[in-house]
């Protein structure tokens, strides 16, 4: 018996591995330029007490991201962002989950529900948003509700639960969540619908012999080969709930004190309103580490759900 | 292995070298402004046609709406050094200042005082004002006049003629106690109060200014700024009070805190509420949202009646030169004529806002008129000595929306805003 080892040539190596980082240069160059070299400028300038305008800055040191840590209107957008991001992930995907798996059986006009589900997502926010400022507005004319909500709750005879919605800081919260994920859910929907479509269909086959229950076949096959897509849409849920923006301006322009605000908002009335735009970029870096820690620990914590 | 290599390096070299390039030279036949003013836009169109046909030079006029993404694109572009040749800077003077100390500005003094101050003399002085750096200014900035006005404007009440005539009401109020009175009347026949965009903060605090130049005077007000009154003080936190009672008595309409202009100016003009809290650009808007509505222009009912009130005034929108421009001189050629009685007679009569230069007052509307008449009461930050730091502003904006919505009581947000105030001023002594 004879073995034939094969001797690697270097050159030849060289040239794979050369070709294949030609292939990956461009986009290795676009992300530098567009993230890396752009991330680590705005670290720079968070050192810096800067408005923005002036040709002077003055260097500071982490004095920004010290005043940060202390600066309770930041972390009351940080949890406010959280409460988003909380509803997003039960109410907005349970509710993705559910139509996912329904349009994923043999039912009627199942294209007609997909198109319906996917139409919130294309939608612009500000539209969004302003849409759902008139549904909720609470202003009366010759007693007559303008608001959508109040005037259906006061035809119905539900008098009683007509509100201020959006200047109310104990509602108006709960409004901006509950039109995200109303805005949200259909990308939810649309990738845990691609998701359950490539799930084997001889599993359920298999599970139906076996005589597994409907709840049983659901957490033992759909769930853990759903892992993969669930950890995305959480992933991505995550992300998009926690930088909503565009939003919140449109549904309560400048806000309702600190009681509407999130990050983003921040951000951007330490860059545009009181011009601290070291400031603004130390609070943009921290939210960028942020939001890669959440996106790292997710990570970390599906593949040991994969392992397990 | 060779194609890849020469593709992919083609394609490298053509996105570094896109990247690469330096900012194109401005063309010299032509001036560019970049504008905000939506509602202005067609009729400065058409006069910029009318200029190149009177004098052969090109106006490209750009409009970025809305106005705080104008301002973002403002402040980057100064970044990047690649402003227009005409220009606003839609902040506070202190801003204006960081743009002139930066060398974005040209000074227009010179301009100005041409031909026995021709130019000067045409403008109102309270307009001018507005861009005009004095001697000893706290900003550091060179003295001189370094921005063109276009129009004026000031803000004041507005109250319906018809709607106050249903609830029995014979005259607008004058005082507080009146107004509230008369809020209670338009209550009892269903009709809402008070409007105001308040959801834009900075509207808030022009009312807010307002009531603290009227209760305790503008000696005060800048004693508060510079540290010597606390917010704490009894004056000031009758000015919460203000808040705080026309709240409780139900005189603002609901959800005032969260309502943006747009929507406070439609509540306006299709007669949802008898009072409104708006600048005199609010004619050409109620004009479009409703032309039959009847409505008549007043100072905020007193507070104090010892003192005359202020109210927020002067130079409307104001257009900057920008001073490394290569048409700097056909860019104040142009402003200079744009600011001329025909071209402001033009304006006020397509945008039914004030003019700047006095010759075409004469020709303006009746409510417009009304308007005017109250230009002597006008005080604006632009024209103070000192402005307050920005971070106790916002404090003192938020603390505001507090009252409105009843979670604060004005000794509360007062002594918030002075939290708010010793903080930065703790961070100023130490900077200096």
């Amino acid at each position: 018996m004879s073995t034939t080892t094969v001797k690697a040539n270097p050159f030849v190596n060289f040239k794979d591995y050369a070709g294949n980082f030609l292939f990956i240069f461009p986009a290795v160059t676009l992300f530098t330029i567009f993230y890396i070299i752009p991330f680590f400028q705005i670290f720079q300038l968070s050192l810096y007490d800067w408005n923005g305008i002036s040709q002077t800055k003055t260097f500071i040191g982490l004095d920004n991201f010290k005043e940060l840590m202390v600066d309770t209107a930041w972390w009351r957008s940080m949890w406010n962002a959280g409460y988003i991001t909380l509803i997003a992930l039960t109410f907005q995907n349970a509710l993705a989950f559910a139509l996912a798996l329904a349009c994923d059986r043999e039912i009627r006009l199942k294209g007609f529900y997909r198109v319906v589900f996917f139409l919130p997502p294309v939608l612009s926010e500000i539209v969004v948003g302003f849409i759902w400022r008139w549904i909720l507005n609470a202003d009366v004319q010759a007693n007559q509700h303008i608001g959508l909500l109040n005037y259906f709750l006061d035809a119905v005879g539900l008098n009683s639960l007509v509100h201020n919605w959006l200047s109310d800081p104990d509602t108006a919260m709960t409004c901006v969540a509950v039109v995200h994920s109303w805005k949200g859910f259909g990308w939810g929907f649309i990738m845990l619908l691609a998701g359950l479509q490539t799930i084997d269909r001889q599993l359920y086959e298999a599970a139906q012999v076996d005589g597994a229950s409907s709840w049983s076949t659901f957490w033992n096959v759909t769930i853990p080969m759903m892992l993969p897509v669930i950890t995305v849409v959480i992933v991505l849920t995550i992300l998009g709930a926690m930088q909503s923006f565009a939003l919140i301006i449109s549904m309560m322009g400048q806000g309702l004190g600190d009681h509407t605000s999130v990050p983003v908002t921040r951000i951007l009335s330490a860059m545009n309103g009181t011009k601290q735009f070291g400031y603004a970029c130390a609070q943009g870096v921290t939210f960028g580490i942020i939001l890669v820690f959440i996106s790292f620990t997710l990570k970390k914590f599906s593949d040991r759900m994969k392992q397990a | 292995m060779k194609k890849i290599l020469i593709f992919g390096f083609t394609l490298f070299a053509a996105i570094i070298s896109g990247f690469g390039c330096a900012p194109a030279a401005p063309k010299t036949d032509r001036v560019v402004i970049w504008h905000w003013m939506t509602d202005r836009d067609k009729a400065f169109q058409e006069l910029a046609t009318q200029y190149e046909k009177e004098t052969g030079i090109k106006v490209i006029l750009e409009l970025y709406a809305p106005s705080d993404v104008y301002s973002q694109k403002i402040i980057a572009a100064a970044q990047a050094k690649i402003l227009p040749d005409i220009f606003g800077i839609l902040d506070k003077k202190s801003v204006v200042a960081d743009f002139i100390n930066g060398g974005f500005v040209a000074d227009l003094t010179t301009d100005f005082k041409a031909n026995g101050a021709e130019w000067e003399s045409s403008l109102f002085p309270k307009a001018l004002s507005v861009n005009r750096f004095d001697e000893n200014n706290p900003y550091k900035v060179t003295p001189g006049i370094y921005g063109v006005p276009i129009d004026v404007m000031n803000i004041q009440m507005l109250y319906n003629k018809n709607l106050l005539k249903k609830a029995g009401i014979a005259k607008p109020p004058a005082t507080i106690e009146e107004w509230i009175e008369a809020s209670a009347a338009l209550k009892r026949v269903g009709i809402s109060g008070f409007v105001s965009g308040w959801g834009e903060l900075w509207m808030a605090d022009a009312f807010a200014s307002n009531y603290a130049f009227n209760i305790m005077g503008e000696d005060k007000v800048m004693a508060t700024f510079r540290g010597e009154v606390p917010y704490t003080d009894p004056s000031w936190i009758k000015v919460f009070g203000v808040f705080a009672d026309l709240q409780s008595k139900g005189v603002f309409a609901t959800g005032i805190v969260t309502k943006t202009n747009k929507d406070a100016e439609q509540d306006f003009a299709l007669e949802r509420a008898a009072f409104a809290f708006n600048g005199s650009w609010c004619v050409n808007v109620y004009n479009e949202m409703n032309s039959k509505l009847e409505y008549g222009v007043m100072l905020p009912p007193v507070a104090n009646k010892d003192r005359p009130m202020k109210i927020w005034g002067g130079a409307g929108s104001s257009f900057f030169v920008n001073n490394v421009s290569p048409n700097k001189v056909k860019a104040i050629a142009f402003l200079k004529w744009l600011t001329a009685k025909e071209q402001q007679t033009y304006l006020a009569e397509k945008t039914q806002n004030l003019p700047v230069n006095k010759l075409a007052l004469a020709t303006i509307p009746p409510i417009l008129a009304d308007f005017s008449l109250s230009m002597e009461s006008t005080t604006h930050p632009t024209i103070w000595p000192l402005n307050e730091d920005a971070l106790v502003i916002e404090a003192f904006d938020k603390g505001l929306q507090s009252i409105i919505i009843g979670e604060k009581t004005p000794e509360q947000v007062g002594a918030d805003v002075q939290k708010v105030k010793l903080r930065q001023t703790e961070k100023q002594k130490k900077k200096k």
